[in-house]
């Protein structure tokens, strides 16, 4: 391989690698650990995979944004968070919040809008964080997430725990002012954050090369008075040892780091999109570079893998899909007047203004 | 009791939450060292040091997230903006994410946004807006406008305890011009309106900057016999319904005064409210006074021309007690 990254407009010749193709060269984590996140991986895919099956049978409805090629960041990424780290996710961040510690019977009951859902229906996709839990729920506003990461680190620091805080956002909502105040403030106030921008080529159909005019998007980092480095976001040992550095750092107290990772979204930006704007040879090339199968041939070359294994692992993950599935399936839908409940944590019921619609009509229809 | 102005009062409520409670600390621009662009925070940053007292970049969105994101864990910030004009920055973050928290994922956002609002002080466009309605339409955010001494420590207090956010309408006319003997333990639950003086033939309804000129009109037409209830809503979201219709029940003649814009204002909710609840009992139109629907001019006779004030209220006062 002559560049360490996969296809970038500064460097658009770079061959495609041979499907099949290991983990760069370099500082690897044991095997044990590959595995490990090999079947984290997997288990993220395959979960994505069920929920655009729901979505095409009408099981599943509205958005489905998926994170097909972006597991070895979103995995890798929250796999070096400690217990206490606090994760603020993006919307196709599967991988961390299984990490994390969100089922996928979770991500299915929400992907389903069923009652027990976190959300009980009022919202969906990866929208998820209960309070309380070291993941904070995200709104659609994906940049919006950025300032609210640096609050949760303010907080920590205000309360003299040692928590950190990782938080990702797409190459489109980076050129959100959101980003701008977040990154700087963190660096202001030497917070414990690490923020990975996961480039993805495309924001809806947008290319990054209609997004921005940089080389690097890390190369902001610069201008924020923090370290940047832009990163093969397809392989989980370069991504494992990308963030450990950051987090390292953050928790000497050392303040954020902006960390670029390169990956390619292998779907359209919903799955009702079939990204007929992407041009072809763009995905052949990016499919070399699927983080799932580098590491699967990583693993088969070093013995850790072969066909048994790799289908023992693969059963186990289906079967716990299709209980989770069933379950989601044989859920409750919610009660249509939970819409109008929770608005606030305190409510008095005599605070609601009559409707003065439905009064009238209860008395002179009486 | 302490005699106390409507600024002092709302950093004594700042200082006695923060004594209170350590989750309680400030955010926002030029709060510290310079102490606010009023001096709301004046000496706060001397007395619980800067990590309660929280200087930032000039960037009003990336205050109203880092409230959330503490807020969400457990934090209790009280943010400021250095005119309620600027919280437009702001604004996405605040109806978008904080409130829609709670809703979603049952999270509470314990936070206060304090906003300087109101005009009558020749700040033209940019320095005198009345940014309610905004909010009120936005479901997920509490709403309080206090027009007095007591109001602003009483509110402030009940607003940093509440466990959802909170919009704190603060008025930049009355900072120094209101001044009043404040119970020293003062707490204003939200969502109740106070009758600042009980009337008999008609209801005007103020809150804010309105409610001073509510009660000079009110004392104006007191001097030819006409007996007028003044009621200070005091909270918007919640408000204080039950209250309002009694009043007009009794009344049967409402006026609803309001420093904000006419379309669209708070006043115009509580209009309709009474249309809907109280119509068997009106003898006269619900009227309503309230600025123009354009931006705040700066000069001073364009302004007056644009806001209300006591003698236009009278006026539409006399037209109603008259109908």
């Amino acid at each position: 391989m002559s560049s360490p990254y996969p296809p970038h407009p500064s460097a658009p010749a770079v061959p495609p690698p041979a499907i099949g193709h290991g983990l760069q060269k370099g500082a690897q984590p044991d095997v044990a650990t590959l595995t490990a996140l090999w079947e984290m991986m997997s288990l993220s895919r395959r979960t994505e995979t069920r929920i655009i099956e729901l979505y095409r049978q009408n099981h599943v409805t509205g958005g489905v944004y998926t994170g097909h090629g972006n597991e070895a960041t979103s995995v890798g990424s929250a796999w070096c968070m400690a217990e206490h780290d606090v994760l603020v996710p993006t919307h196709r961040d599967m991988g961390s919040h299984l990490v994390r510690g969100h089922t996928v019977e979770e991500v299915l009951l929400q992907a389903m809008k069923r009652a027990d859902s976190q959300t009980g229906g009022k919202d969906s996709g990866l929208h998820l964080g209960r309070e309380g839990s070291n993941i904070v729920g995200m709104i659609s506003h994906l940049a919006h997430m950025m300032p609210v990461a640096v609050g949760v680190a303010l907080a920590e620091r205000q309360k003299g725990s040692h928590a950190s805080v990782l938080t990702t956002v797409g190459e489109g909502a980076s050129s959100l002012g959101d980003f701008h105040e977040a990154l700087n403030f963190a660096a202001v106030q030497k917070l414990p954050v690490v923020f990975i921008i996961v480039n993805n080529q495309y924001a809806y159909s947008t290319p990054r090369t209609l997004q921005y005019a940089a080389t690097f998007l890390s190369s902001r980092a610069a201008g924020y008075g923090m370290p940047g480095e832009t990163i093969d976001g397809t392989d989980v040992a370069i991504v494992l040892d990308a963030t450990r550095r950051a987090f390292e750092r953050a928790r000497r107290g050392e303040g954020p780091t902006l960390i670029e990772s390169m990956t390619m979204r292998m779907r359209g930006h919903s799955e009702h999109d079939d990204a007929k704007y992407v041009p072809k040879p763009l995905f052949e090339a990016w499919r070399g570079w699927d983080p799932v199968h580098r590491l699967e041939a990583h693993l088969r070359a070093a013995g850790a893998l072969d066909d048994a294994k790799v289908k023992a692992a693969v059963d186990a993950i289906e079967a716990r899909l299709d209980r989770a599935v069933a379950a989601a399936m044989a859920a409750a839908p919610p009660e249509g007047r939970s819409a109008v409940e929770g608005v606030f944590r305190r409510w008095e019921p005599e605070w609601s203004v009559p409707d003065g619609a439905i009064a009238l009509a209860d008395e002179v229809l009486r | 009791m302490t005699e106390l102005t409507y600024l002092e009062a709302i950093r004594t409520a700042l200082i006695e939450e923060m004594d209170a409670d350590p989750r309680v600390f400030l955010i926002g621009e030029d709060i510290g060292h310079f102490g606010g662009a009023f001096k709301v925070t004046q000496g706060l940053l001397e007395r619980f040091g800067p990590a309660r007292v929280v200087d930032t970049p000039i960037a009003e969105a990336l205050i109203m997230g880092v409230s959330i994101g503490a807020a969400i864990r457990g934090q209790r910030p009280v943010a400021e903006m250095q005119f309620a004009d600027f919280v437009t920055c702001g604004f996405s973050q605040l109806v978008e994410n904080a409130g829609t928290f709670h809703y979603r994922l049952g999270v509470s956002v314990p936070m206060v946004v304090r906003l300087p609002s109101g005009g009558g002080v020749g700040g033209g466009p940019f320095h005198s807006r009345n940014p309610e309605a905004w909010f009120t339409h936005a479901s997920g955010l509490k709403v309080v406008a206090p027009a007095t001494p007591s109001d602003a420590k009483g509110l402030m207090k009940a607003a940093i305890r509440d466990p959802d956010p909170v919009i704190y309408l603060e008025q930049k006319l009355l900072y120094r011009s209101a001044k009043e003997d404040v119970p020293d333990d003062v707490f204003v639950d939200i969502g109740k309106a106070r009758i600042v003086r009980p009337g008999k033939q008609a209801t005007l309804i103020a809150y804010a900057n309105a409610v001073p000129m509510a009660i000079e009109a009110a004392a104006a037409v007191e001097k030819d016999g006409f007996d007028v209830e003044v009621i200070d809503l005091r909270t918007l979201i919640p408000w204080d319904w039950q209250t309002v219709v009694r009043s007009v029940e009794k009344t049967g003649r409402v006026l609803i005064a309001s420093e904000a814009s006419r379309t669209g204002g708070f006043a115009s909710d509580v209009a309709a409210t009474i249309a809907d609840l109280a119509f068997a009992h009106l003898d006269a139109p619900v009227l309503r006074v309230a600025a123009a629907d354009a931006p705040v001019p700066a000069e001073k006779s364009l302004e007056a021309y644009h806001r209300p004030n006591a003698e236009k209220i009278e006026r539409a006062l006399r037209g109603l007690l008259a109908y």
